[in-house]
């Protein structure tokens, strides 16, 4: 693999400094039977196709996104922010109190 | 031994440069290669045959041929034809018994050619089976390329290099340098790659030498430019790769003293050195013809030249060891040098890699490229584009027999190419993969088209339904070296590592951490704790921040314990898990105020938990903030009886078990430093945890130890602390637990609540607990000193009932304590079991409390 990738963040970038994290899977809302769990925690579509799927900037802003990229091509057809980080209750990245010199101090 | 100057020459005669072959000086002058300098001093011998062991000199003199390669410096396979002199670089032949003169291996030419066909070694020398290791180390030493010196030692550093450019141009011919300078005038960001050394082009960057290695997907270009990679991302890639010049196939090609048009004209031209004294030529394009010129100008007599656009002869040879004569169609002519070109053939392996098509012209006689990917394009000669050429035969006849080589890399002949035929191989891929043509170090460059022709000839068909072989990368060598790149192994070293290292640490690996195993007694340090007072750094935990409205709230998702009931300053024991109901790493949770928990993890998971975290806020989107403070925090951890003492005389605060009680969180000055204090018992004993900002870890380190000398303060190391923690039968993620272990059977069943709306693996959790238990986590005592192996067998009446995770004496307990899983008839009290230790039964008792203070006194007083 050797395709770019282009990070919600960062913009276009070898796909190397990416950590991939398969398919976006569905968890179910309320308790799940055995099989609905087995099928959840295990059973991937694998599609040859468009598939949405986790990717992790693990070497650059360590953004967690999603991206559509086709299994065959490896052509990336769009890299987004998941739904709900994007919404209003977003946690902005980076506000600079986050990072205190010391969280222990009074 | 040289012509007069000549008017393009590469060589500066006032500037000599002297190494040595064989270990004699060879005088060269600079701009000379150590081919050239070689052929100066009358050396035209350059190797023997990879299989057949024949003598070669040069053929293509580009470096595209195997006929030159040599070791240079210990390196082996350097194509001496195009690497520069060096002062004093040592020179060598290889593959060769004796010298390139006398190779004592010659032997298989004269006498092992029907013995030994292509491929001979899988049929004649598989029986009987247990000698083939013998023929193999035989036929290891007499075929093949030049040997690698194990003992050298490597003071090369390579390098990797990303780059970015709009326009890359491969090639620095007349096409490539126009091109790059065209794109350069229109403004754009420019960078021309060449093999050999492009002239100089304003507003663009050459690289040089240096070539191309293929095109791989996203178009990334690997540019092997001797010690660095540079790998390149171009909007656009302009392939100039020119033409390679082939061969004719007849028998005697090979000899000494053939040579393609390239490199007589590179010969004089560059070096101003005569190859010959009466040649022929016998070429098939008006390019080639042309060295006609640097033959007059050597004053070399032209004793025939074969047009093959006007003339096809039927039979070509040259008979004998040494070139004397070519025989053409009977008429035999003296010379001792044979010009051969049988056409130009374009360079289209990148092309092809990049998704090109490739067709047979059968007009020209050559493959041409088409259908080019839209960000890629062609220019020069590689298109095809040249001059009226005539079609050579597939190969010339010589009438007597005589070794007719297609491929000079792996020894393949005509022969060879027929015999896989018969043997059924009338695919081109298939006879590839059996007699190995274009397999050798040219990658095809001269064979490529002559098999083809030669399958097409024989198989009576064209060129175009025998088709191409897959072009892959790489297509020019690469140094295995280069492709590494330089040796990086990670250390991560905590900001006391030096006091450990001054105070006689062991130190060892965990992950990517180098921590302290011992200072050098860790029996005596692990008594020590329990006696009087230790520390150990423990800064490699994972240490995060989790703070916002929603902190609670995300951590109870993440974790199967409650947090939110949780006093401010009080700490929890968590164990991440997940989905699957496995155990993923456990650590404590502190509450510091309404909105922040202060997370550790384990050294080694502190990675992974992040992005877990990470990942589960993404899918969430909590109102919540994540901090990595893992490496901004050092941390070490105070205990045994004395721990209180100590750190009395350190901070103001009230360190009573009122003032810091067993699990509390403080934050306060410690030594002056700021400091967040988390009581806890990982060890058993008294003890408190200070994490504090990193750059004050030596300084509270020595403060610690200087204070401390008097309650007789020892640091410990990372097997003392095993040792101690085993003996309470705490657990260790990933030593006690594995992939398959969930908190539920691991004995924690306190940690989850399933009465929670949801968590991460509780409904995993609430189906191991519907279908009951199938084994447990529990500890043992050996009834004698036997200590067994991590992952030893438990046996119950013979049975296997279970497996070891930890095991070890304790010098404290004097027992050999451990902890395993066992079935679950096993949970009880005392229940007697054996395990294999050295292949024989020692008998043990389970034990379910902690070896040591199982109340848990100790740590609470």
């Amino acid at each position: 693999m050797s395709f770019l990738l282009p990070c919600p963040n960062c913009g276009s970038r070898d796909v190397n400094e990416f950590a991939y994290a398969g398919e976006v899977t569905e968890r179910p809302r309320e308790s799940p039977s055995l099989r609905e769990l087995a099928s959840y925690v295990y059973f991937r579509r694998n599609v040859a196709g468009v598939q949405r799927e986790w990717w992790y900037h693990r070497f650059g802003c360590e953004l967690w996104f999603l991206a559509e990229r086709d299994t065959r091509t490896n052509e990336v057809l769009k890299t987004e922010l998941p739904p709900r980080a994007t919404g209003g209750a977003a946690p902005a990245p980076g506000p600079q109190e986050a990072a205190p010199e010391a969280p222990a101090v009074r | 031994m040289r012509l007069p100057p000549q008017p393009h020459e590469r060589i500066d005669r006032s500037q000599r440069i002297s190494f040595l072959f064989e270990g004699t000086p060879v005088e060269a002058f600079a701009g000379d290669t150590i081919g050239s300098a070689l052929f100066a001093a009358g050396r035209r011998v350059f190797t023997r045959s990879f299989k057949y062991h024949r003598p070669r000199g040069l053929l293509c003199c580009s470096g595209g041929c195997p006929n030159c390669m040599m070791q240079v410096d210990g390196v082996p396979n350097v194509r001496v034809c195009v690497e520069p002199v060096r002062e004093g670089a040592r020179v060598r032949p290889q593959n060769v018994a004796g010298s390139l003169e006398r190779d004592l291996l010659a032997a298989v030419d004269r006498f092992g050619g029907p013995f030994t066909p292509v491929g001979f070694y899988y049929r004649t020398m598989i029986r009987p089976r247990r000698f083939w290791p013998h023929y193999e180390r035989v036929l290891r030493n007499i075929a093949g390329l030049g040997s690698i010196d194990k003992h050298a030692e490597r003071s090369d550093r390579y390098d990797t290099e990303h780059r970015r450019t709009e326009v890359l141009v491969i090639g620095g011919g007349r096409s490539g340098v126009e091109a790059a300078r065209r794109a350069a005038e229109q403004g754009r960001d420019v960078v021309l790659v060449d093999d050999r050394g492009a002239p100089e082009v304003a507003g663009v960057e050459v690289i040089a030498p240096a070539s191309a290695i293929g095109i791989y997907e996203g178009g990334l270009v690997p540019v092997d430019a001797g010690h660095v990679l540079y790998r390149f991302r171009a909007e656009r890639i302009v392939i100039a790769t020119g033409t390679v010049e082939q061969p004719l196939l007849f028998p005697g090609n090979d000899l000494v003293g053939v040579y393609l048009s390239s490199a007589v004209r590179r010969l004089v031209d560059e070096w101003s050195l005569k190859p010959g004294t009466r040649a022929v030529v016998i070429a098939a394009d008006k390019r080639a013809l042309g060295v006609t010129e640097q033959l007059q100008r050597a004053a070399i007599e032209i004793e025939r030249v074969v047009d093959l656009r006007e003339a096809q002869p039927r039979r070509i040879a040259v008979e004998g060891r040494n070139l004397r004569a070519v025989s053409i169609d009977g008429r035999e002519t003296p010379c001792d040098l044979l010009v051969m070109s049988g056409g130009h053939q374009p360079a289209y392996s990148l092309l092809a890699q990049a998704g090109a098509r490739i067709e047979y012209d059968a007009a020209r006689g050559i493959f041409v490229p088409g259908d080019l990917p839209p960000d890629v394009s062609a220019v020069g000669s590689v298109t095809g584009e040249r001059d009226g050429a005539a079609v050579p035969a597939a190969s010339y006849d010589g009438g007597r027999g005589g070794k007719c080589f297609v491929c000079v890399c792996e020894d393949v002949t005509e022969k060879d190419m027929k015999r896989a035929l018969a043997e059924g191989f009338d695919s081109l891929e298939l006879a590839k993969r059996f007699t190995t043509v274009t397999m050798g170090p040219c990658q095809g460059r001269l064979c490529h088209l002559g098999s083809i022709r030669l399958y097409a000839r024989d198989q009576e068909t064209v060129e175009g339904n025998i088709g191409t072989t897959t072009a892959r990368p790489p297509w020019s060598p690469v140094s295995l070296g280069l492709l590494a790149g330089r040796g990086h192994e990670p250390a991560k070293r905590t900001s006391i590592h030096h006091r450990h290292k001054e105070s006689g640490a062991r130190m060892m690996w965990t992950g990517a951490w180098r921590r302290p195993h011992s200072y050098g007694d860790p029996e005596g340090e692990a008594k020590h704790v329990h006696e009087a007072l230790g520390v150990i750094d423990v800064s490699t935990l994972g240490k995060l921040l989790v703070r916002g409205p929603e902190a609670a709230s995300f951590l109870e998702l993440l974790y199967p314990n409650r947090f939110g009931d949780m006093k401010i300053g009080r700490i929890r024991y968590g164990v991440l898990g997940t989905d699957a109901g496995r155990i993923m790493d456990d650590g404590t949770i502190g509450r510091l105020d309404g909105e922040t928990y202060y997370v550790t993890t384990t050294s080694t998971g502190a990675d992974t938990v992040i992005e877990w975290f990470e990942w589960w806020n993404a899918v969430w989107g909590k109102d919540v903030e994540i901090v990595n403070l893992t490496g901004a925090l050092a941390a070490v951890n105070v205990a045994g009886p004395r721990a209180r003492e100590l750190l009395g005389r350190l901070t103001d605060l009230d360190v009573s078990n009122d003032g810091i009680a067993y699990l509390d969180a403080k934050e306060g000055f410690v030594a002056g430093v700021p400091c967040l204090i988390l009581r806890i018992g990982f060890v058993g004993e008294l003890g408190y945890e200070l994490h504090f900002p990193s750059p004050y870890g030596e300084y509270l380190w020595d403060v610690l130890l200087d204070h401390g000398a008097d309650l007789d303060i020892r640091p410990f190391g990372l097997e003392p602390q095993r040792v101690l923690r085993l003996e309470k039968m705490h657990v260790l993620v990933g030593q006690d637990t594995d992939s398959e272990s969930n908190v539920l059977e691991a004995g924690m069943p306190w940690i989850a609540k399933l009465d929670k709306d949801d968590f991460v693996g509780k409904w995993a959790l609430e189906h191991v607990q519907e279908r009951g238990f199938r084994e447990h986590l529990v500890g043992f005592e050996m009834e004698n000193g036997a200590i067994p192996a991590e992952g030893g067998q438990i046996l119950l009446d013979g049975k296997p009932a279970g497996r070891v995770t930890s095991a070890r004496l304790s010098p404290y307990l004097r027992h050999v304590i451990g902890m395993a899983w066992v079935k679950p008839e096993l949970l009880r009290e005392d229940s007697q079991i054996e395990i294999k230790v050295d292949g024989s039964l020692e008998p043990a008792r389970v034990r379910l409390k902690p070896f040591f203070d199982p109340g848990g006194k100790r740590l609470r007083s």
